[in-house]
């Protein structure tokens, strides 16, 4: 694209930890290395510790004792985050209110002492690559949140930052606008072939943006991969639970069979220790009439959608399972119905 | 039919008031300018006594004047650094150090002013300089620069303002100079308009701290009221307002916000 970047960088954090001065453990001691040109999100509930390790990455928090930053191979755990020459998005985007659009995007060129033709060439790059060019002399509180989001955007590319670090920057904003940024963001990242990491609560973002996701819990990593590892080889049942929906049978399992309130299951390769089977909506349908079944359930609810029926079917279990069914039939509540479940979507936590 | 009574009653109510606060000032404004204030007007309009009062007492006004703006620079220099850090430290420390800065208002201004001058009357120099009323004035009108600019700072995200700043690359001295002041310029107008208006009529505490040679506008003013001639004491009171009054105004448009032209519109 038009804009010409540093250099990627490789970000390492080794036996980063973070205890707030009341006591409170935000971050477990953590190793992780972050290759140059990756897009990284870290991924959680909140009090997760994702937003305390961006921090640390950005120079705005410092880690415990013993624990240390390397940009490059280089230690910056005690350099300050105006030394570091990351781009941040805030959540609530920091503008500062005292400047215009224009004035925003070309503070940290300012800041540099760059030549005031060039911070102008800079600044208008930028607007009309966040197609905002018309908004460079509006003051900030004249924006909508999509604008200040593209501003905040723009001022943290323009000073051709090492790396941009995203804190949860698309939270305040509605659904179909998130949709929206959010592919321009990919698309961003993509052209910029920056180094990102970028922090959510939001799977779906998680999905769609990283190279590799981290999902964490309790200030702990639960699972470390790339977006399809970790939807479909989920490591914990907390990563199953929290990223996509996730059915669970319970029962026990002998001789390759599964049995449960529902019926049996054949599943070859079943361990003998499985008293808990998880799969996701997509890997169950409704089996044919003609089809054998041995698994029953009952329709709770059924929601037309359009392009499928999400279907909530009553098993005996703690919660219904879900289903999405693309078949063009309609579902009666309290209808039985046969279910067919594709073993290769079976999981064993 | 009600509603036109009541808006009648109202406006003739708010007239009423308005008339018992500012008839007040226009008779004090005519004694000054009238020849024999008890004959009345008919002793005709004369300049005489604002003349008489800016021939004796000029003095005290630059000496008002001058105390007022030192005592605004004091107080910008101390109160802003204050507030900056009372906003970005919020402990119990700094919760009681914000009451304790109260405390010179809440304090009879009297009693402050016996105090510094039982502690430092002794020192020769000082006490006979204007600087020990700056000393007292600085101590009343602190916290009034503290407060508003504390309030501006509260109101906005201090914390994340400077975090995105220093993203950029800006150190302690840049984001105070760009970022935290220019936010804050609201706070400081209002602060800096009270100091100078209650630093310009301080009376309580001066009263105590001048000398004859340091006398303030409002301690001169007392003095025309007690010993001379009525029509004296009321020119005084409007040679002080037209020093006060362009004053307030010129701090008064600096405050103002500037007005939103544009309303947010969705683009996308």
């Amino acid at each position: 694209m038009m804009t010409e970047t540093s250099k990627p960088l490789a970000i390492a954090l080794e036996n980063c930890a973070k205890t707030f001065p009341d006591g409170t453990r935000a971050l477990e001691p953590l190793d992780f290395a972050i290759e140059a040109g990756e897009t990284v999100v870290f991924l959680g509930p909140s009090g997760c510790g994702k937003t305390t390790t961006l921090r640390i990455i950005a120079g705005l928090e410092e880690p415990d004792a013993g624990g240390r930053v390397l940009f490059d191979g280089e230690d910056v755990t005690h350099l300050p985050i105006e030394q570091r020459n990351v781009g941040m998005v805030f959540q609530s985007y920091a503008l500062f209110p005292n400047m215009t659009v224009a004035g925003n995007v070309g503070y940290g060129l300012r800041i540099r002492k760059t030549p005031d033709a060039q911070v102008k060439a800079r600044v208008a790059e930028m607007l009309a690559m966040m197609q905002i060019t018309k908004l460079a002399d509006r003051r900030v509180d004249q924006l909508s949140g999509g604008q200040r989001q593209r501003v905040a955007l723009a001022r943290a590319i323009a000073v051709r930052p090492r790396a941009l670090l995203l804190d949860e920057p698309l939270t305040a904003l509605d659904a179909k606008l998130r949709d929206t940024l959010r592919l321009e963001i990919d698309s961003l990242l993509r052209s910029l072939g920056i180094t990102a990491i970028y922090v959510t609560h939001d799977q779906a973002e998680a999905m769609a943006l990283g190279d590799r996701i981290v999902v964490m819990e309790h200030g702990r990593v639960a699972q470390i991969g790339k977006p399809r590892e970790i939807y479909q080889r989920p490591a914990t049942r907390f990563v199953a639970e929290f990223i996509g929906t996730m059915n669970r049978l319970t029962g026990a399992t002998k001789n390759g069979v599964f049995s449960c309130r529902a019926g049996d299951l054949a599943w070859n390769e079943a361990p003998d220790h499985a008293t808990e089977l998880l799969f996701r909506p997509e890997d169950i349908r409704i089996a044919e009439s003609h089809e054998p079944s041995r698994l029953q359930g009952k329709v709770a609810a059924a929601f037309f959608l359009g392009d499928r029926t999400r279907l909530f079917v009553e098993v005996g279990e703690a919660r219904p399972l879900v289903i999405e069914s693309t078949a063009r039939r309609d579902f009666s509540h309290g209808e039985t119905v046969g279910l067919a479940i594709d073993p290769r979507g079976l999981l064993v936590l | 039919m009600k509603n036109k009574w009541l808006f009648a009653l109202q406006l003739g109510f708010t007239l009423l008031v308005c008339a018992f606060l500012i008839v007040p000032v226009i008779l004090s404004i005519l004694a000054g300018l009238t020849v024999n204030y008890l004959v009345g007007l008919e002793s005709g309009l004369t300049l005489r006594w604002v003349i008489e009062v800016w021939n004796g007492y000029r003095d005290t006004i630059f000496l008002s004047i001058g105390i007022s703006l030192a005592c605004l620079a004091v107080t910008l220099v101390i109160g802003i650094p204050a507030a900056y850090v009372l906003a970005k430290r919020q402990n119990a420390f700094t919760r009681a150090i914000e009451e304790l800065l109260v405390m010179p208002v809440a304090v009879p201004g009297l009693a402050t002013a016996l105090a510094l001058i039982v502690t430092y009357g002794g020192l020769p120099g000082f006490r006979t300089s204007w600087l020990f009323i700056l000393v007292g004035h600085v101590l009343f009108t602190l916290p009034f620069m503290v407060r508003s600019v504390l309030a501006v700072l509260s109101a906005i995200d201090l914390k994340t303002l400077e975090e995105g700043a220093a993203s950029l690359g800006a150190g302690f001295w840049p984001r105070f100079r760009d970022i935290v002041l220019p936010n804050c310029r609201t706070g400081i107008l209002a602060g800096s308009l009270m100091v100078v208006t209650l630093s310009m009529g301080e009376f309580n505490m001066t009263w105590l701290l001048h000398t004859p040679f340091t006398k303030t506008l409002p301690v001169g003013l007392a003095d025309a009221y007690a010993s001379l001639r009525l029509e004296i004491g009321s020119a005084y009171t409007l040679v002080f307002f037209l020093m006060i009054m362009p004053l307030l105004l010129a701090l008064q448009a600096f405050a103002k916000p500037r007005p939103k032209k544009f309303v947010a519109e969705e683009t996308e």
